[in-house]
């Protein structure tokens, strides 16, 4: 019996510079609907292999597969096309333009119309716009410029953008850095909520462990580029050697106990 | 042999003149980011001054001091025009610094011939300098010898400041990252003057420094300031060392060049630049900009398509403009025209600069392009006007095709100095390509046809294509497309993240920006009848740049109101005084303080702040935004 | 912020003050347009000259009773601009004529306009042979020795030369170009055994001037053609004088000994170049003396040859007003037409066969004298003996 392949296929992904591997062998793999955490300690090679993943670098050697077909030679807008949404670590919008603008610039795009030179874009899949917007709780906030937003906003405007091209992949680097507690617990409940719901996959970084532990289905921990442990968290969580990577920054630490404490 | 090395020394001789400016103009961009266009106006300052001086005091004392002191004097005047003019505007929008010293330029070179007379002066040699040396039968000028020397010692002092002093440490780090200094609480005010004091004085330095081999004349400036932009951007901005290796470069290119293609200088310089932009897009020496918080986000005031209310308006505006021939003679009809093209001309520019976000220097190549097009069908092919008018600006797209393919690659002063360098390289075609072109002759004799040639009727064609033209943009600023530019004028990574290829966007957009100058272009041809390089060359680039930055960048309609302002006021300023240019630069300053958003940017505010009469805070304040990674 | 205010105010007092200039109905009005604003040097002492040929005119009675007004414009140094004013001065200002220009490429723009739109066109200064030649229409006149006239000037006293071994630097445009061919023309013609060993084309008010010397330097000519000027001639002479270039060199110069190029060089003056220009010191004529005694009347200063290219075509465009009798095109034209009138140079006419007039120029050689340069034996070359005969003319022009 055959099986579908999964959604995300990374082999053996390897890239170095100058003699330093920066991710070494990396291989994982991630099923619609799953939230799958990449974790590790500063330097362990989570943006490099999140860069390849997204198109923004090129792999050494290895593979990265979307439903079976490769991604590696791909470019971020070539994969985007492919049903990846993404969102930055420090966010990247359209900072002239309205919320619903920039909402609106991710659905010409979706909807091939870019090089429409007559058309009027203020009223192009206005609709869409607002729904997208309303889904990240943003609808209140449709005319306000991009410029105004405080950043948490901005994080949730980023998401609205990566959902309009209704992706079956969620790429997202740091969701939460730089955001108040609070609305970092928002932010990934409302990702899980919609990544359930839609059916999406989400992969992604983090460096807060109450993030993480609170809303992976699954996590994966990168050390000096290698992969050191995978599986749910608290599989991870007692891993001796991810405790041993973490134990200097004690961030492990410290978000179980945090975690205990709540309990 | 003997004649190679001295042709060497005298590149090299050349290279220290040019360096000493470029580095100046160099230290400046990299820590203030101002485009100054002044940097030639403060070499001339220098060497007017220094002329004075050194006519006034004799012996080497006299001299030497006097080259010292000029440059120092000079140095002051440039702390004066920081503090009254560029502090008020480091948060206006990109490019409005340009426009301030573009004012100042116009200033000065009135002013100095006011202050020391119309004639070319020469003057003295440096005292010790005076001869030549020998060199196995060939001469080398002593005062060269002084500059080879001079222009490492400059460097190194350079590199001295800024590796063992605290306040060079302080420029290179806001040369890296101006945010950053500013965060660690350095008084940016201060390094920012004293900063924008060393670079006139280097300036004034090199202009000083030419009085024993030069003539000190009110058109110096122009002769420097382009050549030194290009080394600068050559070198890679912000780099000392760049400065000086690409001066070298240039200047023994040149000295070698010209033994095999006598007429290479006048294009060298922009060949290189050509050259070393598309090979290694940062310059020589440059880094890739550090991704730029960027400014043009400081617009709050998001862009919309015009209210019912505002279309009648316009229309009707549109309509009493259409009524001039009623009641204005032929003279207002023609200057009607002339600025009916002018509006065409800006808001192609504006569509690639304010929409695209890509301030092209170099515009006039495809206002021209489509002018020569014009020209070359109708005394060529002797086509009728109409089909003329048609397919002329086809030229202009076809080098904006090509050029914007390449230009496209690159971004923000990249992009406008390669854009330059592209232009000049359409112009000295024109200029050389005499029995096509007609050198600098131009080709005449292109007069409208019977149908247009009243001027109420060409003032009625220029009007009507000046409509078109703008509302056709505006549609496309409106646009999907529109949208995807400001997308990728916003956010390249961004754009690129929601599948928007940005340089094919930007390519297009620049070719649209390309045809539309064209179509202004051919126009031109029939109103004036005739075609010269001018019409492609940096003086109307800059008059493009000055009309959209007047009117108001982040503005929709800016570039319609900057290009009637400023073409109404500069035709009515020369017809009526010979001091124009002291007039008009002083008109574009006064503009630049007192509305730093341009004239539409201004009456935009005025209007947002009367229809809200509580605004909500801060709104109208520019407020940093992060934008990029 | 009163300091700019003040800055304001003057400048609209200035505005408001050239401005007054609109004359009465009845005056007659020239119209003239120069590069004021881009070539100072020249039109500073050319605009004296225009303005003292007025105030003769006027006190003589004016033309034809009527008073003389010329009204002036700036072109910027553009061709473009230049039409704007052109424009400006015939429909608004409606004026009898056009004068001025000093480059060439502005003569032909004025001039193409002048005939699409019928206007008498007098061009002062622009030397392109293309003025009264290739591109000559009905309707201009040229007062100035063109290009050929001057080089056939030089070449008049060049081919007597020993040398055999020439070079030529020239600005790298149109003016440079012509000058440069054309004299290679006529001197292969009288002497074919000459030699072209290097040519430089230094762009215009750019001249490196090192490389460009020691280029020609090392090319080894015995006799070298310059065509450059204005600061790019003092340059080149800085250089030339300080790497021995003209040392042992014979150098034929275009416009040099006139005073405009020639004062700034002071005591870098180069002995004995073969040069056209203006030696307003040693011109012993009466209507010179007049006119000499006048200038510095009236403006303390010394004329350059601007002043007599202004003085001039202001005087020609009076004269042919005056036997028109008409400020009808047609009139003029046939008026102006192997019209003769004298000159601070003497006699001149304008031929009839291609507008050009017989001004000439005088031809000498460049020395110091007291650490100011000075053309020394000239003579004067009248324009008349340095065209080519009617026939070639013909050829050259396009008919009517």
């Amino acid at each position: 019996m055959s099986v579908a392949p999964p959604l995300l296929a990374v082999e053996g992904l390897t890239k170095s510079y100058g003699g330093i591997h920066a991710v070494r062998g990396v291989s994982f793999s991630l099923r619609s609907g799953e939230i799958l955490a990449l974790i590790g300690p500063n330097g362990a090679g989570k943006s490099t292999c999140f860069d390849m993943l997204n198109g923004q670098n090129k792999p050494d050697t290895g593979h990265v597969r979307l439903l079976g077909e490769e991604t590696t030679a791909k470019k971020p807008r070539d994969i985007w096309r492919m049903g990846v949404g993404r969102t930055f670590q420090i966010t990247a919008t359209f900072a002239t333009m309205t919320v619903r603008e920039n909402v609106q610039v991710a659905l010409i795009s979706h909807g091939r119309k870019l090089f429409n030179l007559f058309g009027s874009a203020p009223n192009f899949d206005r609709g869409e716009a607002g729904r997208l917007l309303e889904l990240v709780g943003m609808g209140g906030y449709a005319e306000r410029p991009c410029g105004e937003l405080a950043y948490g906003d901005l994080k949730r405007l980023e998401l609205a953008v990566a959902l309009a091209n209704q992706p079956k992949l969620l790429l997202m680097d740091e969701p939460t850095a730089g955001m108040a507690p609070r609305e970092r617990v928002e932010l990934m409940r409302l990702t899980a909520q919609i990544a359930r719901e839609k059916s999406i996959g989400v992969l992604f970084t983090e460096h807060d462990m109450d993030v993480v532990f609170e809303h992976a289905d699954r996590i994966i921990v990168l050390n000096r580029g290698t992969l050191i442990a995978e599986g749910s968290p608290a599989e991870v969580r007692s891993n001796p050697q991810v405790q041993a990577v973490y134990l200097g920054e004690g961030l492990l630490y410290e978000a179980e106990h945090r975690e205990g404490a709540s309990a | 042999m003997a004649f190679y090395v001295v042709q060497f020394l005298t590149g090299l001789a050349s290279a220290a003149s040019l360096f000493l400016v470029a580095s100046g103009l160099s230290i400046i961009f990299g820590v203030t980011r101002i485009v100054n266009f002044a940097h030639g106006a403060f070499y001339m300052i220098g060497a007017y001054i220094a002329f004075t001086l050194t006519e006034r005091f004799s012996g080497a004392f006299g001299f030497w001091g006097g080259v010292v002191v000029a440059a120092l004097a000079v140095a002051l005047i440039g702390v004066l025009v920081e503090m009254v003019l560029l502090r008020r505007i480091y948060h206006a929008p990109e490019l409005f610094q340009l426009l301030g010293t573009f004012g100042l330029t116009l200033m000065v070179e009135d002013l100095v011939v006011l202050i020391w007379g119309p004639d070319d002066l020469v003057g003295r040699r440096a005292p010790g300098f005076k001869g030549a040396v020998d060199f196995f039968g060939q001469n080398i000028p002593s005062y060269d010898l002084f500059l080879i020397v001079l222009g490492p010692v400059v460097l190194g002092i350079l590199w001295l400041l800024f590796q063992r002093t605290r306040w060079g440490v302080l420029v290179r780090a806001a040369t890296q990252d101006r945010d950053m200094v500013a965060a660690l609480g350095v008084n940016q005010k201060w390094l920012f003057t004293s900063v924008f004091a060393v670079g006139v004085f280097l300036a004034a330095l090199g202009g000083a420094l030419q009085i024993p081999r030069d003539a000190v004349h009110h058109a110096m400036d122009l002769r420097i300031i382009v050549e030194v932009f290009v080394v600068v951007v050559i070198g890679g901005l912000g780099s000392i060392v760049g400065a000086f290796v690409a001066a070298v470069l240039v200047s023994e290119l040149n000295a070698f060049g010209i033994l095999i293609f006598p007429k290479i200088s006048i294009i060298l310089v922009f060949l290189v630049m050509a050259v070393v932009l598309i090979v290694r897009p940062w310059g020589l020496f440059g880094k890739p900009e550090a991704a730029a918080r960027k400014t043009p986000g400081l617009t709050v005031n998001p862009w919309r398509p015009l209210t019912s209310n505002e279309r009648l308006a316009a229309l009707a505006a549109l309509v009493v403009a259409a009524m001039l021939p009623l009641f204005a003679g032929n003279y207002a009809l023609t200057v009607g025209s002339e600025i009916a093209i002018f509006v065409i001309f800006a808001v192609s520019l504006h569509f690639l600069m304010s929409v695209g976000g890509l301030a092209s220097f170099g515009h006039a190549a495809y206002f021209g392009l489509g002018a020569y097009g014009v020209a070359f069908l109708a005394k060529m092919a002797g086509l009728p006007m109409i089909v003329c008018l048609l397919l002329g600006p086809l030229l202009g797209c076809m080098g904006a095709a090509v050029f914007g393919f390449f230009a496209v690659q690159l971004s923000g002063v990249y992009f406008a100095m390669l854009t330059l360098a592209f232009a000049q390289i359409v112009w000295s075609i024109a200029f050389q390509w005499v029995g096509v072109t007609g050198g600098d002759n131009g080709i005449l004799g292109i007069w409208p046809e019977k149908w247009a040639a009243s001027p109420s009727h060409f003032y009625w064609l220029a009007l009507g294509v000046a409509a078109l033209v703008t509302i056709a943009l505006r549609i496309a600023v409106f646009s999907p497309f529109g949208y995807a530019l400001r997308a990728t004028r916003d956010s390249v990574l961004r754009s690129e993240a929601v599948g928007i290829n940005a340089k094919r966007i930007q390519w297009t957009a620049f070719v649209i920006a390309g045809t539309t100058a064209g179509i202004g272009g051919a126009l031109f041809a029939y109103l004036k009848g005739s075609v010269f390089p001018d019409n492609l060359g940096i003086s109307l680039s800059v008059d493009a740049l000055v009309m959209v930055l007047l009117g108001g960048v982040e503005t929709v309609s800016g570039a319609v109101i900057g290009a009637i302002v400023y073409k109404a006021l500069n035709i009515w300023l020369v017809s009526q005084t010979d001091l124009s240019k002291l007039v008009l630069g002083g008109f574009i300053v006064l503009i630049v303080v007192v509305f730093p958003k341009g004239i539409v940017g201004m009456l935009e505010i005025l209007a947002q702040r009367r229809r809200k009469s509580s605004p909500p805070g801060s709104s109208l304040l520019a407020k940093p935004i992060e934008s990029a990674e | 912020m009163r300091a700019r205010n003040c800055f304001v105010g003057a400048a609209f007092a200035l505005l408001a003050v050239s401005m007054a200039q609109s004359a009465v109905a009845q005056d007659i009005k020239i119209g003239e347009i120069n590069s004021y604003s881009l070539l100072p040097s020249f039109t500073e002492p050319y605009r004296k000259g225009w303005q003292l040929a007025v105030e003769e005119i006027n006190a003589a009675g004016g033309i034809n009773g009527k008073k003389l007004v010329v009204v002036s414009k700036d072109d910027g140094g553009k061709p473009a601009d230049a039409q704007t004013a052109a424009n400006e001065l015939v429909s608004s200002e409606g004026v009898a004529m056009l004068t001025g220009t000093f480059l060439s490429n502005i003569g032909l723009a004025v001039s193409d306009f002048a005939n699409q739109k019928k206007v008498f066109f007098l061009a002062a200064e622009p030397l392109t042979d293309a003025v009264t030649w290739a591109k000559g229409n009905k309707y201009t006149f040229r007062l100035r020795p063109s290009n050929y006239m001057q080089a056939a000037m030089l070449v008049e006293a060049a081919s007597k030369l020993p040398a055999k071994r020439w070079a030529t630097i020239a600005p790298n445009y149109e003016y440079g170009q012509s000058a440069v061919a054309v004299f290679k023309k006529l001197m292969s013609e009288k002497r074919p055994d000459i030699q072209w060993v290097d040519e430089q084309w230094p762009p215009q008010g750019k001249i490196d001037a090192g490389p460009v010397v020691q280029a020609v330097a090392a090319a080894n000519p015995e006799a070298i053609l310059n065509v450059t000027f204005g600061p790019d001639l003092v340059k080149l002479v800085r250089e030339g004088n300080t790497r021995g270039l003209f040392k042992g060199r014979e150098v034929v110069s275009f416009l040099t000994g006139e005073p405009e190029y020639l004062d700034p060089l002071k005591d870098e003056t180069p002995d004995g170049w073969i040069v056209t220009g203006y030696p307003w010191y040693s011109i012993k004529t009466p209507e010179h003396d007049a006119f000499l005694k006048a200038y510095q009347a009236k403006y303390n200063d010394y004329p350059r040859l601007g002043s007599i290219v202004g003085y001039q075509t202001i005087k020609a465009a009076a004269a042919i007003l005056t036997k028109a009798g008409s400020t009808d095109t047609d009139k003029m034209i046939a008026a102006a037409e192997g019209l003769s009138m004298p000159s601070p140079f003497g006699e001149i006419t304008f031929r009839k066969i291609d507008h050009q007039s017989t001004l000439g120029a005088f031809v000498g050689k460049t020395a110091q004298k007291d650490g100011k340069g000075v053309m020394v034996d000239s003579s004067y070359k009248k324009g008349a003996d340095y065209l080519p005969s009617d026939a070639e003319v013909e050829k050259l022009r396009p008919k009517d």
